[in-house]
């Protein structure tokens, strides 16, 4: 294996959980809900997934029960968010730090055990064509459904009526409502795929990125697809862009590192924070290219009058 | 069987002091359903997390230890969060607050004054407060969003500590370990009495009180209210809502940092990799459960501190992780957020079908 084809290919599997994060949040966000509780529903998605592979030897049930971690967690947000109207944003960072203390306590039996890798896929003759082969022909079902994500969401969001219900409750809730549609029910929907998502970045994290239960391996992962969202103005495409730019920053510096540069470990280890802080200014200073996209009902709980 | 919302004429003020109690009764209860899953007589078990660290003279010395910090940061977080600014990254400001005056014993090792003290719990407040500056600027000049960088800059913070307790800062004399040279005579906070208890819980008192006064009965404070309620109002009353996002973040960054040095120079007396358990998280949920509140932060970091001590003594007594007091934090806040509905709505359980209107 080339060093090219195995930088790559670890790009990839950096950039995996961070595009299927910031996806499904970017679906929530467009129906006009901020749930800040990402880094909750990814770690919980990696300790059930962890879990649940472990005790059943499969790593596809894993990856079922990841997701189911995440909704799980997105219900709990929905609940308190949509029908007993709280702060979303207090919700959300509520979200996170239950996330963290429940993945700590379910996955204290499970840590230091060996996992159990989502084994990629094997395609006879494609996979064995030199570079591209591998890459393209020898991920994991995660990668491919990530790609797929994109495609989907882009179509449903601007190609299909499903799409503009969306687009309308997080641009005028209030519109929405009068035109007849469920707001709620529409808004609860979208957490809950965004919880999906999140979980099946956190299975990925555990069964795929470092096949094994580490406390806190999310590592700010669930924050960075926050900020992917902003830095891609709510596009499906450009949060594409954006996860494998981060992914490549994240890797960067352990090549970097690998390859003796006399630069401070942990210099290199907070480059994806500082860069997603740089890209968070850069973005947000342009203010045409946020308004346009930016949902207008963000963060607003909405009450339909009775 | 239906579930309504109906909003009530007026905030209800008796839900506003009764919701933080109900949600405090709420965790105790799921908590005692998880101890008896767990195959624990979930009675002794609340005892062990929640009584037993009030019962001692020993384990009360340990609560205002641990309550100091909460309470330092929380009183500032709750004045941020009545301004609608959202400074999460106080675990970050608590940290650099810790180096800047960790730099004194550091780098003037041999230095002893009461000076000394001083100018490192100064350090300690600029450097919190330095470190805060960058989410507030980012804010006000290209309108970032405060939650993610002042998160993102936790992660920075806690590998630049690393660095320097594993590279330059490290203690020659240490055996290599990854920890600073250890803080003597005017590099310790002075203990109160025997025990551990140091003067940092006096300064979190004295934070307390000064802002629940600004809060009630200065101008800065009725600003950053009207600012928190209603941005358009406040620029109404010429109130500069800019102005408003610098001073909250300076006021509960120097506070975290405060709380940072006053760690280090106390309970570790010297730098390590970690140094604190996460007060700068746990600092959210006390400034909620206090309900922004100055004086109400007082009562929450007690308690939140209530729950660290369970944690370790459920640990030991009962063999059970330590992690249980994150949950336990964790549903807590949860439960104060749905109980805070009660405040603006009454809950309506309708049966049936709703009626219909009449035409």
């Amino acid at each position: 294996m080339g060093a090219l084809e195995a930088v790559i290919l670890t790009i990839i599997t950096a950039s995996t959980p961070l595009l299927l994060a910031a996806i499904g949040e970017l679906v929530t966000e467009r129906s006009g809900v901020l749930n800040l509780g990402v880094e909750g529903m990814m770690i919980m998605g990696a300790v059930c997934g962890f879990a649940i592979a472990y005790t059943t030897g499969s790593p596809l049930l894993g990856v079922g029960a990841g997701l189911l971690g995440g909704v799980g967690m997105s219900l709990l947000f929905a609940f308190l968010t949509q029908t007993l109207m709280t702060s979303q944003v207090a919700t959300g960072l509520s979200l996170t730090l239950l996330g963290l203390g429940l993945s700590g306590l379910i996955g204290e039996s499970f840590t230091g055990l060996p996992g159990i890798k989502l084994n990629a896929i094997d395609i006879p003759f494609l996979t064995d064509i030199p570079f591209i082969g591998p890459i393209l022909f020898g991920q994991d079902i995660l990668v491919y459904f990530s790609f797929a994500l994109v495609a989907i969401v882009t179509y449903v969001l601007f190609r299909t009526r499903t799409g503009l219900i969306i687009n309308a409750v997080g641009g005028n809730h209030h519109s929405a409502h009068a035109l007849g549609y469920d707001v709620v029910k529409v808004r609860y929907a979208c957490i809950a795929f965004g919880g999906a998502c999140s979980g099946l970045a956190g299975a990925y994290l555990s069964l795929a990125y470092t096949p094994q239960w580490i406390e806190n391996m999310s590592s700010g992962r669930g924050w960075i697809a926050l900020a992917l969202v902003v830095f891609s103005s709510w596009l499906p495409r450009r949060v594409l862009i954006g996860a494998y730019l981060f992914g490549t920053v994240w890797i960067m510096g352990l090549y970097v590192q690998a390859m003796g540069v006399a630069i401070p470990a942990q210099l290199l280890s907070s480059l994806p924070y500082l860069v997603t802080i740089v890209a968070l200014v850069m973005i947000s200073g342009n203010k045409t290219l946020t308004r346009i996209n930016t949902p207008a009902c963000i963060g607003q709980p909405f009450a339909p009058e009775r | 069987m239906k579930l309504i919302l109906e909003k009530r004429s007026e905030q209800s003020r008796a839900m506003a002091l009764l919701s933080p109690l109900l949600a405090i009764a709420i965790t105790v209860v799921i908590g005692g359903i998880i101890f008896a899953s767990l195959g624990l007589d979930p009675f002794k078990a609340l005892h062990v997390y929640f009584v037993e660290p009030v019962t001692s003279l020993w384990s009360i010395e340990e609560l205002i230890v641990k309550a100091a910090p909460l309470v330092l940061i929380g009183a500032g977080l709750a004045i941020c969060y009545s301004a609608n600014v959202w400074n999460i990254g106080a675990e970050g400001q608590l940290t650099i607050g810790a180096l800047f005056g960790s730099a004194i014993p550091v780098y003037f090792t041999t230095w002893q004054s009461p000076l000394t003290l001083v100018l490192m719990l100064v350090l300690g407040g600029v450097g919190g407060a330095l470190f805060a500056a960058i989410p507030a600027a980012l804010k006000n000049r290209f309108g970032a969003n405060e939650i993610l960088t002042s998160l993102m800059l936790v992660y920075v913070a806690q590998l630049l500590l690393d660095w320097l307790v594993r590279g330059p800062w490290r203690d020659p004399k240490g055996y290599n370990f990854p920890q600073s040279v250890p803080f003597e005579g005017w590099q310790l906070l002075p203990l109160l009495g025997e025990g551990r208890v140091h003067i940092g819980a006096i300064f979190a008192v004295i934070a307390v009180i000064a802002l629940a006064i600004m809060m009630g009965r200065s101008l800065r404070g009725f600003e950053i209210r009207v600012i928190g309620n209603s941005p358009r109002a406040g620029a109404f009353a010429g109130f500069d809502q800019k102005r408003v996002v610098w001073f909250s973040f300076l006021l509960s960054g120097a506070l975290a940092g405060l709380a940072g040095i006053c760690e280090v120079a106390g309970p570790s007396g010297e730098l390590q990799p970690n140094i604190s358990p996460g007060y700068g998280f746990t600092a959210i949920i006390v400034a909620f459960l206090g309900r922004l509140n100055p004086i109400g932060v007082l009562f929450a970091g007690i308690l939140l501190a209530i729950s660290y001590l369970g944690g370790e003594a459920a640990q030991v007594e009962l063999g059970i992780s330590d992690k249980t007091a994150q949950v336990f934090q964790g549903m807590l806040l949860f439960f104060i957020l749905a109980c805070d509905t009660l405040i603006l709505y009454r809950v309506k359980i309708v049966s049936g079908r709703p009626a219909t209107a009449k035409v």
